[in-house]
């Protein structure tokens, strides 16, 4: 980072107007992205607290702290704000928003004015699931399987539903906006095969978001009408097949796994070109194994079915894709690993994240391969060792790449420095916390432990209390950045344009840009990650021709 | 979108980008709908399957002149509104609001019908929802009542798409009488023009798929 | 009593657990070195290449296809090893061998009943002897159901409106636990019990010292008398206005509408709930229905009665 004073650009996006309609009227791509930011902030806490509550419940084998009803609730709550509010929005409608115009040389997304009805869209359906929580709760699980959801649980199953489903539009519209910009608002010589591998990932979650959630929002809509209606398109006892949702649920809520991952996926391949100074390896094989990850990621869905009692023959072709749908990613963690060869690798915090992406991405990936393998599934199906599993993906994946994100683009979103120190010991910090949380569930899962437990046998309460005792590391290590963020807002130093000497177009406008990103529309002549090599000498590629 | 004064948004450098934009987030949108109505005709496949036989009975309640009067009226609502973004494109405003009226009229006409059949289901006692009488004379009562329950599910969620596409006519129609909304304006035409094909096509396969499946 | 010690590794109480656990070791094998692999790789590259270092980091000419390559092929034939691996085993464990043991599991919110063929009837406890393959035949009453016992490595979901099915085969003597691990509502995690697994000599001395109630099958045959089912079903080669019920478990049925279909415990329970489905070729659909004089386990009664009447009343694919 250079530590040169500099001078805050005059007029910026950010400076432009300080009035409440300024911000809730907007129409600028940065603007809403920093809504969001904010808006799934508020929901990550939510979904924390009632993790917390939940380790800590399961600190003792007895129903101690909680009641069962209570307990199910508090996982209800977890999963589905965790899933449908902070993770699905958080990449692709944060740093999405926030990015894809400035990183293709754009004024703003194709359609600004969708944008925002996106937001109110999602402010909507939060509304909904948060008054479903204060009115009483809801107890199905966030993954609702009928017959339960539809006829015998007796919370507020209707109101999250609704919830969830009016949250379903607004990613619908922000993947077509996404779409529709990478497709005709490039800059002028900006290529396919030119562009950040951010958009790669961006542009295939994009993909995933409009043709996936549609099928879970007509999902969610017939539990509604089962439930609202009294008829039985799920429910055995009026001629229904139970099992039919759960092919139409995992058909969306499969690919939204990857909805959860790819964008991440996209962040570290940005963060592990800056930080090794390389082109990644592989360009093109990232790229396309992001489009390879997206097609297979719609036809696995029966591999969450294997003790269901579909047919065992279905089981076997969902058992070969799943380990087809595996092969790009491993791609894609060779290739990381291989730009650091030959790299000019430094550590500041956004690759301390993206070195523990890949790290804790590989364990959560290669525990997939146990679940594939439709033998071991039938053991550890349904126990911890799936919520350890899922939890190494989407907390150790998305949620580091999330963060690490979010301190690369800090300087740009904000125009301050965040403070380096505090930053690198909570993302160790957060490692730690992070592994000995879940690392324990793996064993738990295997000895057989099935998840929402709220009581359990005797035997399992060691790893347990080493789980709860890893969460509460965790929840710190997730305090602090909460903290120094907002405090760099004020005391934070003032952010050069391009802090970290990466190549791109939204590092050659000014921090924070102005509202309509760049004085002139930029053009591309060169191919992303164009970096300088290193010379014979060993010296880095920044320093040559500076001494 | 775009203001009176100047056709062309902030975000765009040329017209061009900006219509090519417009028709591609259309496209996507359809993209979406399909995978929304999808499910449904997913949920519909698995009970054919399994009541194939109960569901053929259970359609003969089902009134196919109706029906087939309805699909013609929708598929002659489509070549208005085909003709109607001609007009637009060839700036002929009087043609225009003719044209998208009587695409909504016809629309109207259709929903009306519905309706029709709706309340005649009613009388017959065949609508299962909100715990309203079901009285079936046929044998596989609870089989029926699955056909009857995706018979509303469906066409409800069609006619819904029907009711959005008559209020967005309805502001077309007014927008083309003050303002024209001819030659580079025409943009929201095509694009409504898009919208009703699809909800008109999604229509001719629920036809025979409700109506027809008793016929052999 | 079940031991409830600490423990890193779960017992291994039957047949497929070995086989499941030796899948399962040699995931941890090749997984574990991928893993470990790339975390040293990058470990050593980060320190090598670190900013300040003083290397050489000029790049040659990279065979970036030839590596590409080899890092989609590789990992591709190791995953076709796992699947096949896994397959193989899964399709084992999903046909029972013939001469099981074949107990009836009822689940519902929170609970599970057992019932012995020879009619012995247990709550949340099941027991079964060591050494011979036992097959569970389950439903639910309400919504869906796993049973799962961790030390033979089996689970399965239990449905209501279907019968699912399980087999296992004890290896050891000893008490375990049996889980419910499908989320089913407030106490889902107190719908928990155990199996007990004895010597065949001490199975049979506790199937003879329990209360037993009536042989599912006799059961059923009572309640197919009771039901009056014989007006129509009149056995003994007799035409009647219902088609006959001897050998009919496991037969090909000729239905009405022409199609054909495997009359198994499904079908079964089908044409007595619901006898208009399914109508066989040849006989009109009068059968009324008996939803509501029928419950769950008179089902399973009924259909032990009717396998019984068939020579093929051993085993069908669950």
């Amino acid at each position: 980072m250079t530590s040169v004073t500099v001078a805050p650009p005059p007029r910026h996006y950010l400076n432009v107007a300080y009035t409440a309609t300024s911000w809730l009227l907007t129409t600028d791509h940065k603007r809403i992205g920093i809504l969001y930011l904010l808006s799934i902030t508020f929901f990550f806490v939510i979904g924390g607290v009632a993790a917390t509550l939940v380790r800590l419940e399961l600190m003792t084998p007895e129903g101690d702290l909680l009641k069962a009803e209570t307990y199910n609730k508090l996982f209800t709550i977890h999963g589905v704000t965790m899933v449908f509010f902070f993770l699905i929005p958080s990449i692709p409608a944060v740093l999405g928003n926030f990015l894809v115009p400035l990183m293709i040389g754009a004024r703003d997304l194709a359609f600004p004015k969708l944008n925002l009805a996106s937001w109110y869209l999602f402010i909507i359906g939060g509304t909904f699931t948060v008054w479903a929580t204060v009115a009483g709760g809801v107890d199905t699980g966030w993954t609702f399987y009928t017959p339960y959801s539809s006829t015998y649980s007796n919370t507020h199953v209707m109101a999250t539903a609704v919830g969830i489903f009016i949250t379903g539009f607004s990613s619908i519209l922000t993947g077509l906006n996404i779409i529709v910009t990478t497709h005709k608002m490039r800059a002028p010589g900006l290529t396919w095969f030119r562009l950040p591998l951010f958009i790669w990932s961006i542009y295939a979650t994009s993909l995933i978001m409009v043709l996936a959630t549609p099928v879970l929002a007509i999902t969610l809509f017939l539990v509604a009408v089962e439930r609202l209606a009294g008829v039985g398109v799920f429910d055995p006892k009026l001629g229904g097949d139970p099992l039919l949702f759960q092919h139409l649920f995992w058909f969306y809520s499969h690919p939204a796994v990857y909805i959860m991952i790819l964008p991440g996926m996209g962040v570290v391949s940005e963060l592990v070109a800056c930080f090794t100074r390389q082109r990644p390896f592989g360009y093109a094989f990232i790229g396309f194994s992001s489009f390879a990850i997206a097609v297979f990621g719609f036809l696995v869905w029966g591999h969450h079915m294997f003790v269901s009692g579909q047919s065992v023959y279905a089981g076997m072709v969902f058992s070969i894709l799943s380990y087809l749908v595996a092969i790009p990613s491993a791609v894609k963690v060779f290739n990381w690993t291989a730009t650091l060869y030959k790299g000019s690798v430094s550590f500041y915090t956004p690759m301390l994240y993206a070195l523990g992406f890949i790290g804790l991405f590989t364990v959560g990936g290669m525990t997939g391969m146990f679940l594939a393998a439709l033998a071991v599934d039938v053991h550890v199906h349904d126990t911890y060792f799936v919520v350890a599993h899922f939890h190494y993906i989407m907390v150790g994946g998305m949620v580091m790449a999330y963060l690490g994100g979010i301190h690369f683009w800090w300087p740009k979103i904000t125009g301050r420095l965040y403070p380096e120190g505090w930053a690198r010991f909570s993302a160790i910090l957060i490692f730690v916390g992070f592994n000995l949380t879940f690392f324990p569930q793996f064993v738990l899962g295997y000895l057989g432990m099935p998840r929402r437990y709220h009581v359990y046998p005797d035997e399992f309460q060691v790893l347990n209390v080493m789980s709860s005792a890893g969460a509460s590391i965790l929840a710190v290590g997730y305090l602090f950045p909460l903290t120094y963020l907002i405090w760099s807002l004020r005391y934070g130093p003032i952010a050069p344009a391009n802090p970290w000497g990466a190549t791109g177009l939204e590092w050659q406008t000014t921090s924070p840009p102005p509202t309509y990103n760049f004085d002139q529309t930029p053009v591309v002549t060169q191919e992303a990650y164009s970096y300088e090599l290193g010379d014979a000498e060993g010296r880095p590629p920044e320093e040559i021709g500076r001494e | 979108m775009n203001d009176l004064a100047n056709p062309l948004a902030h975000q765009f450098d040329d017209l061009d980008q900006q219509r090519d934009a417009a028709e591609l987030g259309m496209w996507v949108f359809l993209a979406t709908e399909v995978l929304f109505f999808g499910g449904l005709f997913l949920a519909y496949a698995v009970y054919r399957g399994q009541y194939g036989e109960a569901f053929a009975a259970a359609s003969h309640h089902l009134d196919s002149w109706l029906g087939a009067a309805n699909t013609l009226v929708l598929l002659t609502s489509s070549l208005t509104m085909a003709l109607a973004v001609h007009a637009a494109q060839t700036g002929q405003r009087g043609l225009l609001v003719g044209l998208l009226l009587a695409t909504l009229l016809l629309g109207a006409v259709f929903l009306g019908v519905k309706l029709y059949e709706y309340h005649h289901k009613y009388e017959e006692q065949l609508v299962p929802l909100f715990g309203l009488p079901f009285h079936y004379e046929g044998s596989a009562r609870s089989q029926a009542m699955m056909f009857f329950t995706l018979y509303f599910i469906m066409t409800g969620v069609h006619a819904l798409h029907m009711v959005i596409g008559i209020g967005v006519l309805g502001t077309l129609v007014v927008l083309a009488w003050r303002d024209g909304l001819l030659a580079e304006r025409y943009i929201p035409v095509h694009l409504t023009g898009l919208y009703w094909h699809f909800v008109d096509i999604v229509w001719v396969f629920l036809f025979p798929f409700l109506y027809l499946v008793g016929t052999r | 009593m079940i031991d409830e010690g600490f423990r890193l590794f779960p017992e291994q109480a039957s047949t497929v657990a070995p086989r499941v656990d030796a899948l399962y070791f040699f995931l941890i094998a090749v997984c574990g070195s991928i893993t470990l692999l790339v975390a040293v790789l990058i470990v050593y590259f980060a320190v090598k290449y670190r900013r300040d270092a003083r290397v050489d980091r000029r790049r040659r000419q990279a065979h970036t296809y030839a590596i590409e390559t080899a890092w989609i092929v590789i990992p591709l034939v190791l995953t076709m090893i796992m699947f096949a691996w896994g397959a193989s085993l899964y399709f084992g464990m999903s046909r029972p061998p013939a001469g099981a043991i074949e107990i009836d599991v009822l689940g519902r919110q929170w609970m599970w009943k057992f019932q012995h063929p020879e009619g012995n009837r247990e709550i949340n406890e099941l027991h079964v002897p060591r050494g011979r393959p036992v097959r569970l035949r389950m439903i639910s009453e309400d919504v869906i159901h796993s049973l799962y016992v961790p030390a033979f490595r089996v689970k399965h979901d239990v449905l209501p409106d279907r019968y699912t099915g399980l087999w296992f085969e004890a290896t050891k003597t000893g008490e375990y636990h049996l889980f419910c691990a499908e989320y089913c509502g407030a106490e889902h995690s107190r719908m928990r019990g155990r199996v007990v697994v004895l010597e065949p000599a001490d199975y049979q001395a506790w199937l003879g010292g329990g209360t037993a109630g009536l042989p599912p099958v006799e059961a059923g045959r009572r309640l197919f008398e009771q039901l009056r089912c014989d007006t129509c079903h009149r056995g003994g080669g007799l035409a009647g206005r219902g088609p006959p019920l001897e050998n009919v478990f496991g037969s090909e049925v000729r239905l009405a509408d022409g199609r054909t279909v495997l009359a198994d415990e499904d079908y079964l329970r089908e044409s007595i709930l619901r006898p208009q489905a399914k109508v066989v070729a040849g006989f009109e659909p009068i059968m009324p229905t008996f939803e509501a004089q029928v419950g769950e386990e008179g089902l399973m009664h009924l259909i032990a009665y009717l396998k019984s009447l068939s020579s093929q009343g051993g085993t069908t694919t669950p």
